[in-house]
């Protein structure tokens, strides 16, 4: 396939996990190469951000398994996905509202002097450099993240997620709350990353987002896995046929 | 990014001469109203509120509620709330004042006045407290019980596991260096105060260079080297101002006179001694230089308050959050532990109400002092300051001689009222 650039980081396989009777995500086995960005698409309750939650260590599946670069891992908790090299931009962003930027990048994960202290000021020297890189226009270095505007704090949650060397990673819609300017510096990146061979899983409701920025794209519907397609052989009108109908595309 | 953030990197409208010195409006405020109640407590009865012997009666008198009120925070700040500190005070205080006076010198044979009796008794303590709050802490993150539930049953729990322990007696007198941690029984007198308050002074201006050297060293903005003098004038000058007040307490002469009496001597004509800083009160400022350690530089702190700012980010960042909670209402039971040393010692027994209503007024201090309920919020030296408003309030209304319920009525209203005034403040200033 088209997509597939190079090794295979991560699969999951047959992953099943259901909240009191609800089946969230039915046997649904999707797979992410080193330098590719696969789409998850479908409507909001389709699962896909239930399965990837499953990958961050939010959730635990009933059944199925994981494997990074072959070999099967067991996902408890955020802290085990983190140990893989897996990063999550969640949805929601997940910063603590009442940290300053530094704080939040470095949560769970802090810099520490020699006697095991929290070393604010090295962090915030990072922070600065980190975000001179990704949004040179943000300055706001001592003001808790609540004080900051949506696409700063997006900015946060993004060096978050690439600052620790990430090979792979989970944008849950990361551009729902954004504008244009905004969209536009985050598909950069992505293309960034992709070069430096870091695979991504971009979870989007948005056809053309999907269309434009990924090799492949799985579509889910109720739980189940309609298919996972290369985006190059599809139109937009097949891809909206397997959202909203849950019908695989023509073979071939 | 947005074209509207580009208007923020314009250059800082001229700063005011607070931001210049970068003092928190609210805790300014906070020492307003404390001068203030001083203040108008001192004309009500007419200059006898600020008198270094009251200085000195109320600062001991704050100690006990100030230091869980440390602990306090870190539990609020975390969504929680901890309704049992005054009950397992209690608890503490009976297993102290059974193993010194009953333990040691009987069980095991230590005969009465052993040096190593009240090291271990206060040991035993300390242990008994961070265990008993680890299991609090325990239900409430591991079994998930709401923290409200778990310390309104422990209130119950160990108010009367005190009474049990004790069989409702009051047990006394303690080993007298024990008693040197209560305030009136064991000051440093005059020279080691000031010994003291010069390497307090010494500490903080190494503190404020540090800090300053920290922010050049990574090309931070500083402020202006004016601004920083008048911070370590300010520091410097309430430091060697308290010093000087507690010293100013002079040990009453009759008393003197009894003491030298009792070892035979006669008193020279014009002797006079000090109080000084009280020991309770170093115990104090110790536990809130490391509870603000804690708060700032730990990992621990940081989780705390990423904790109480976003229950789930933390859990997503990789915090163990369970875990977490057991921490903390562990360092809350070691505080209630050692608040039960000070509070028993200033009694100089171990009497069967000890610390009654203690976890209401803990709680009103943390939150006078800042803390939010919503979390996220909060400091350990608001705590403190909020515990000294309130044993102000209290001990100077005693003093004009306000009828005792009119006096609860007052606080109440107070605590009220304090949260008012910091939820418009908090609108006003647009902070969360």
């Amino acid at each position: 396939m088209a997509g597939q650039q190079g090794e295979k980081l991560v699969e999951m396989d047959d992953i099943c996990i259901s909240f009191g009777g609800v089946h969230a995500v039915d046997h649904v086995s999707v797979d992410l190469h080193a330098g590719e960005v696969v789409g998850l698409l479908g409507h909001n309750g389709a699962g896909k951000s239930t399965l990837i939650k499953i990958l961050s260590g939010a959730y635990k599946a009933d059944s199925g398994e994981i494997r990074i670069k072959g070999a099967p891992v067991k996902i408890e908790n955020p802290r085990d996905a983190r140990r893989h090299k897996i990063e999550t931009i969640y949805q929601t962003l997940a910063l603590a509202d009442n940290l300053d930027a530094a704080s939040n990048l470095f949560l769970g994960r802090e810099l520490v002097t020699p006697l095991g202290l929290v070393d604010d000021d090295a962090m915030e020297a990072e922070t600065r450099r980190i975000m001179a890189q990704l949004n040179p226009n943000f300055r706001k270095f001592n003001a808790p993240v609540s004080a900051l505007s949506g696409g700063q704090r997006q900015s946060v949650a993004i060096a978050r997620a690439v600052y620790f060397d990430a090979q792979i990673l989970i944008m849950d819609e990361p551009t729902a709350a954004l504008g244009p300017h905004e969209t536009q510096m985050v598909s950069e990146l992505i293309q960034r990353l992709k070069a430096q061979g870091i695979g991504i899983f971009l979870i989007s409701h948005d056809i053309h987002d999907v269309m434009k920025l990924c090799d492949r794209a799985s579509v889910m519907k109720n739980g189940k896995l309609v298919g996972t397609v290369d985006v190059a052989d599809v139109t937009d009108d097949d891809l909206l046929g397997m959202i909203i109908l849950g019908k695989p595309p023509k073979a071939g | 990014m947005a074209h509207s953030e580009i208007d923020s990197a314009a250059p800082a409208p001229r700063r005011s001469l607070l931001q210049t010195l970068e003092i928190d409006l609210r805790l300014l405020g906070m020492i307003g109203a404390f001068i203030l109640v001083c203040l108008v407590f001192n004309v009500l009865t007419d200059g006898r509120f600020l008198t270094p012997r009251n200085i000195f009666n109320l600062t001991i008198q704050t100690v006990s509620v100030a230091i869980m009120a440390t602990g306090m925070v870190f539990i609020i700040v975390t969504r929680h709330i901890d309704l049992s500190v005054g009950a397992l005070l209690a608890t503490c205080s009976a297993v102290m004042a059974m193993t010194q006076t009953e333990i040691l010198p009987y069980l095991l044979g230590l005969g009465l006045g052993h040096p190593l009796t009240p090291w271990i008794a206060i040991a035993v303590g300390v242990i008994c407290g961070a265990l008993i709050g680890a299991f609090h802490g325990w239900l409430i993150g591991y079994l998930t019980i709401p923290a409200f539930i778990v310390t309104l049953g422990g209130l119950l729990v160990w108010r009367n596991a005190a009474w049990y322990i004790t069989s409702g007696k009051t047990i006394g007198p303690l080993d007298d260096t024990f008693q040197k941690f209560g305030g009136i029984n064991g000051t440093l007198g005059a020279s080691a105060s000031w010994v003291v308050g010069l390497l307090a002074l010494a500490g903080a201006l190494f503190g404020l260079w540090a800090a300053r050297r920290n922010k050049i060293r990574h090309d931070f903005p500083v402020k202006p080297i004016w601004a920083e003098v008048v911070l370590a004038g300010v520091i410097g000058a309430a430091i060697l101002g308290f010093v000087a007040v507690l010293n100013a307490y002079e040990v009453p002469a009759r008393r003197l006179q009894r003491l030298f009496e009792m070892r035979g001597e006669v008193m020279p004509e014009g002797f006079t001694q000090s109080y000084g800083l009280p020991i309770s009160v170093l115990v104090l400022i110790a536990i809130a230089i490391v509870m603000t350690l804690i708060a700032r530089r730990t990992r621990f702190g940081r989780y705390v308050f990423a904790t109480g700012g976003n229950p789930d980010a933390a859990e997503l960042s990789g915090i163990n959050t369970r875990w977490l909670t057991v921490k903390i209402f562990a360092l809350m039971g070691v505080l209630c532990a050692i608040s039960a040393v000070v509070a028993s010692a200033r009694l100089t027994n171990h009497s069967n109400d000890i610390g009654t209503l203690d976890e209401l007024r803990v709680i009103a201090a943390a939150v006078i002092g800042g803390t939010a309920l919503a979390g996220g919020m909060g400091t350990i030296h608001g705590a403190i300051l909020g515990a000294l408003i309130m044993q102000s309030l209290q001990s100077g209304m005693a003093m004009v001689g306000v009828d005792a319920p009119l006096q609860n009525i007052v606080v109440g209203a107070v605590l009220v009222l304090a949260v008012l005034i910091d939820i418009i403040y908090r609108r006003r200033t647009g902070a969360a």
